[in-house]
């Protein structure tokens, strides 16, 4: 990769390290926090999964982000996602809710109104229609899941050391699961700006054949599994014993949930399959893994009895909806200008 | 014995929790016969036989908590209860340790008890047997089912209660009769060392309450 490609791609890449430090955290928090499993383990199940999850089944909300708006130039794509690298900054340092799906589609949005073209209302309706659903279905999904796990826990009356072990493996499949299914999604929020302009051939590896976008996804991959290995240890820690106190059953209830939903949105197989049969196909979009494990968890919440759901936490989700993107673009216009008057880059084409 | 590893069996350590009850429950069932031994015959050469084996069990019950408690923490199993689990086995180790006590204080002091109250002290003898036993199950169905814990630690709230009943009914009795204030305070210390037995298992009772909710899931 050349210096220049390189400089070019950090924004991603950051955008990418960013991603592994947090979200890895919503998928092995708690499994590490309460030391169910080690880090060592779930550093390496996660980094390896999303990264398989990412260059497997990336293309699909990385090809619908596309759709959104398609910047053909390298400064373009940096811009947009330096603006959803920014905005997460900005918004997490004033401790707003923000979410890096919903920053890149407002760096995106910005390079559309720089560039003067419309942003298809469509496409938006299928971005809003994720964002608002998926927290709503990991809800459902770990509401169904927990009734189920207990009502089989109850039935089978399992020795507590067997649970626990059961347990601890569960964790670390569905945390795979996860893992592939935050890959899948997720890599659209890290290099999904940058497959217009990728500049890589196809790779033939063995039997295997790397297209340019699932290059591009490989080397955010690796930046999501950087993010993993440096900082995401404090993050789970913080997770797993500070906020939110689950059983672990109730955990693996969460990571499965919110692991699903994201797949749900990821995988073109899927829908495919869903579209053959008949059956309305969700959009493939990146979503939220926060968001979805805060579904989840208001989702137990509900069917728990005396426990209160903190609607204020719904609520400056629902801002974030319309705030992050908002943030995004105004960045992303700004500094696209600025890339193209003061460092005179070629924004355009 | 089997360590438990991640893709490994728990089974090893299951089976040695079984074991570690298994050994409270005959702690008290030794505690039982020595004390029908001791006021049948006072301290006879089966009494004795029986003092030693008490020991034996308690040793034994002890070794396997060390090691229960060794393996539960150097494989972090069921960290979120680990601590919580840790102190209800130390409790239930506080029975056997009350067994032990009970008998050899008989051992020791041999009190004279007169006829008139050995039905009261076999009754209170059995009672809180019966307590501890019932605690016992309980602590099992913890481990096991669940749905069964609350049955068990009623039967344990009911059975204290009625040993607290004939160790209060009894020690009146004693206090009321013509024995000199040495002996009847002689006596009801042992009233007490009895009871004593029940009241821990209810307290293992109520913890078990408290864990069973912990637990539901």
């Amino acid at each position: 990769m050349s210096p220049g490609l390189f400089a070019y791609l950090s924004s991603g890449l950051f955008l990418g390290w960013s991603l592994g430090a947090n979200d890895a955290a919503n998928i092995f928090g708690t499994a590490v926090g309460t030391r169910m499993v080690r880090f060592a383990t779930a550093a390496l199940i996660a980094s390896v999964f999303v990264i398989l999850g990412a260059v497997i089944s990336g293309a699909g909300a990385s090809h619908t982000l596309g759709k959104l708006g398609a910047i053909n130039t390298l400064p373009g794509a940096f811009m947009a996602a330096l603006a959803a690298a920014l905005s997460v900054y900005l918004m997490t340092q004033r401790g707003l809710p923000v979410s890096t799906s919903q920053a890149i589609v407002g760096g995106i949005i910005g390079w559309n109104i720089f560039m003067g073209r419309p942003t298809d209302p469509a496409v938006v309706s299928k971005f809003a229609f994720a964002w608002v659903a998926s927290p709503i279905m990991a809800g459902i999904m770990s509401a169904l899941l927990f009734l189920f796990a207990r009502a089989v826990l109850r039935r089978v009356k399992i020795h507590l050391l067997r649970q626990d072990h059961y347990t601890r493996m569960g964790l670390i499949l569905v945390g795979a699961f996860g893992a592939y299914s935050l890959g899948a999604n997720n890599i659209a929020n890290v290099m999904g700006v940058f497959v217009e302009v990728s500049p890589f051939p196809d790779l033939q590896l063995g039997p295997v054949v790397l297209s340019s976008a699932q290059q591009l996804f490989l080397i955010g991959g690796i930046a999501i599994a950087v993010g993993i290995y440096t900082y995401s240890e404090r993050v789970m820690l913080t997770v797993g014993q500070d906020i939110v106190r689950l059983t672990p059953v109730a955990a693996l209830v969460v990571v499965l949930a919110q692991s699903l939903v994201l797949f749900l949105f990821a995988s073109q197989s899927l829908a495919s399959w869903l579209t053959q049969h008949g059956l309305p196909a969700l959009p493939l979009v990146p979503v939220s893994s926060s968001q979805a494990v805060v579904g989840a968890v208001i989702g137990l919440g509900l069917i728990t009895p005396g426990e209160r759901v903190r609607w204020d936490v719904v609520r400056n989700i629902a801002v974030g909806w319309l705030l992050t993107p908002t943030v995004a673009a105004i960045i992303s216009v700004v500094g696209m200008f600025v890339l193209q008057n003061v460092f005179n880059l070629p924004v355009r084409p | 014995m089997k360590l438990p590893s991640l893709f490994g069996g728990t089974r090893g350590l299951e089976a040695q929790i079984d074991l570690y009850f298994d050994k409270v429950q005959e702690a008290g069932l030794v505690f039982g016969r020595a004390m029908e031994l001791y006021l049948d015959r006072g301290v006879s050469e089966g009494f004795e036989e029986l003092v030693r084996r008490v020991t034996e069990v308690e040793e034994e019950a002890d070794d396997l908590r060390r090691e229960i408690e060794t393996q539960m923490t150097t494989h972090t199993l069921i960290p979120e209860l680990r601590e919580d689990v840790l102190s209800l086995i130390e409790q239930v180790d506080e029975v056997t340790n009350h067994y032990e006590a009970a008998v050899y204080s008989f051992y020791i002091q041999q009190p004279v008890i007169d006829a008139a109250y050995r039905a009261d002290f076999a009754e209170l003898a059995r009672m809180v047997q019966q307590t501890a036993e019932e605690m016992v199950t309980a602590a099992r169905a913890f481990f096991r089912d669940l749905s069964a814990v609350r049955d068990h630690v009623k039967k344990v709230q009911f059975y204290e209660s009625e040993a607290d009943k004939i160790t209060t009914r009894v020690g009146r009795q004693i206090f009321e009769s013509d024995l000199d204030l040495a002996h009847k305070m002689h006596l009801t210390s042992f009233l007490d060392r009895l009871d004593s037995i029940a009241d821990t298992a209810e307290d293992i009772g109520d913890k078990l309450s408290i864990l069973t909710i912990k637990r539901m899931v």
